[in-house]
């Protein structure tokens, strides 16, 4: 009887090990998608700048100490109920708009607030200026940024649900996948001209 | 007569035992070849603060970093350091920062350059601020202060 040969191992699935090792670690590997809070900020201004008059009722002040306390109109406040203020001021809409180009923009009229005299006109008016001291926290800055910005959001998702049935975000999700889409644009551009993102960043108290 | 009555052999398999071989190849091909743009920290890693709307930067070719934390050093002393590239700077610096990315890039996408700041959330607003008015001299308008993205719970 002739001797048996040793049969070879099938080295065929190696190829699927390999594999099945690659796939795992492409999905189990994460890069840092890098994202953050965007801004822009103010140009510099020519040295004979004069700051234009702005109506007291026009700002809304945030104040944050050293201790990370924050003053909002001159009263203390909690970070959970900044959103809710900063909505209601900005959609306000007690007075008149802009006048943008030459044209008055008039009164807001979809706006939902009060339309109380003594907060802001209209959203296109409406200023926020956050003041910091020196020794805030970045944490807690940031934090007040985000409700901010959190308040906006809710601001611009609403008027697009109601003009054109969708969230301003999906709208802009949507944009930005078909930036061609002329129709989009404009949707995009009114709700963020309706609702624009004023947020200046005052020169921070120092005490030292 | 056995020569021609013998039976036909079948097909031997295709060896498929260098095809792991191929996929590792393959795997350390691109393993080699990619470039992870890695700055050495001079600072301790930042905890980067947590927040809902933030944006995804964009075109990162076009994004210079500053990195403000504590020292890793500790003959640096306490307080909040500023690393641009790999080298612990003082605001000053951030202008000729600005300037030297610039320098890399073409004209037509200045405009379209960021800056994003990693800060720790410990840092100091005073710091930050600093960077931000030598960013607002040199020009540099648009910037992305990095945050986790945190998810909210729906309320």
């Amino acid at each position: 009887m002739a001797r048996r040969e040793t049969p070879e191992i099938n080295a065929g699935s190696m190829a699927d090990i390999a594999f099945l090792l690659l796939i795992f670690f492409l999905v189990t590997t994460t890069m840092d998608v890098d994202s953050g809070i965007s801004k822009k900020l103010s140009e510099k201004p020519p040295k004979d700048y004069v700051p234009p008059v702005i109506k007291e009722k026009n700002i809304f002040e945030v104040n944050i100490n050293r201790n990370n306390e924050m003053l909002v109109e001159g009263e203390t406040m909690q970070l959970e109920d900044l959103k809710e203020a900063t909505i209601k001021f900005i959609d306000n809409g007690g007075g008149e708009g802009k006048v943008v180009d030459g044209v008055s923009t008039g009164p807001c009229d979809y706006c939902q607030g009060a339309r109380s005299q003594t907060s802001s006109d209209h959203p296109n008016k409406a200023i926020i200026s956050v003041q910091s001291d020196r020794g805030t926290e970045y944490g807690m800055y940031i934090k007040v940024q985000n409700e901010l910005l959190k308040a906006y959001t809710v601001l611009r998702n609403r008027l697009a649900l109601e003009k054109y049935n969708v969230s301003y975000n999906e709208l802009e999700d949507s944009y930005k996948k078909d930036s061609k889409n002329e129709e989009l644009k404009k949707k995009v551009e009114f709700v963020k001209a309706s609702y624009p993102q004023i947020i200046s960043d005052a020169e921070p108290t120092s005490v030292n | 007569m056995s020569k021609f009555g013998k039976k036909k052999k079948p097909m031997p398999a295709v060896n498929t035992a260098s095809l792991p071989d191929i996929v590792f190849m393959l795997l350390f091909f691109f393993m080699v070849t990619t470039v992870m743009r890695e700055t050495d920290l001079k600072i301790e890693n930042p905890t980067l603060p947590n927040a809902t709307e933030v944006k995804k930067l964009e075109h990162k070719s076009l994004v210079s970093t500053i990195y403000v934390g504590k020292a890793k050093d500790k003959k640096l002393g306490a307080g909040d350091k500023i690393q641009l590239n790999d080298k612990i700077a003082s605001p000053d610096d951030v202008t000729a920062f600005i300037l030297n990315e610039r320098s890399q890039r073409s004209e037509a996408e200045h405009p379209y350059m960021t800056t994003s700041i990693k800060a720790d959330v410990e840092s100091s607003v005073g710091t930050i601020t600093d960077i931000k008015l030598k960013l607002r001299d040199v020009g540099a308008l648009k910037l992305s202060l990095s945050s986790r993205k945190l998810t909210e719970v729906k309320q």
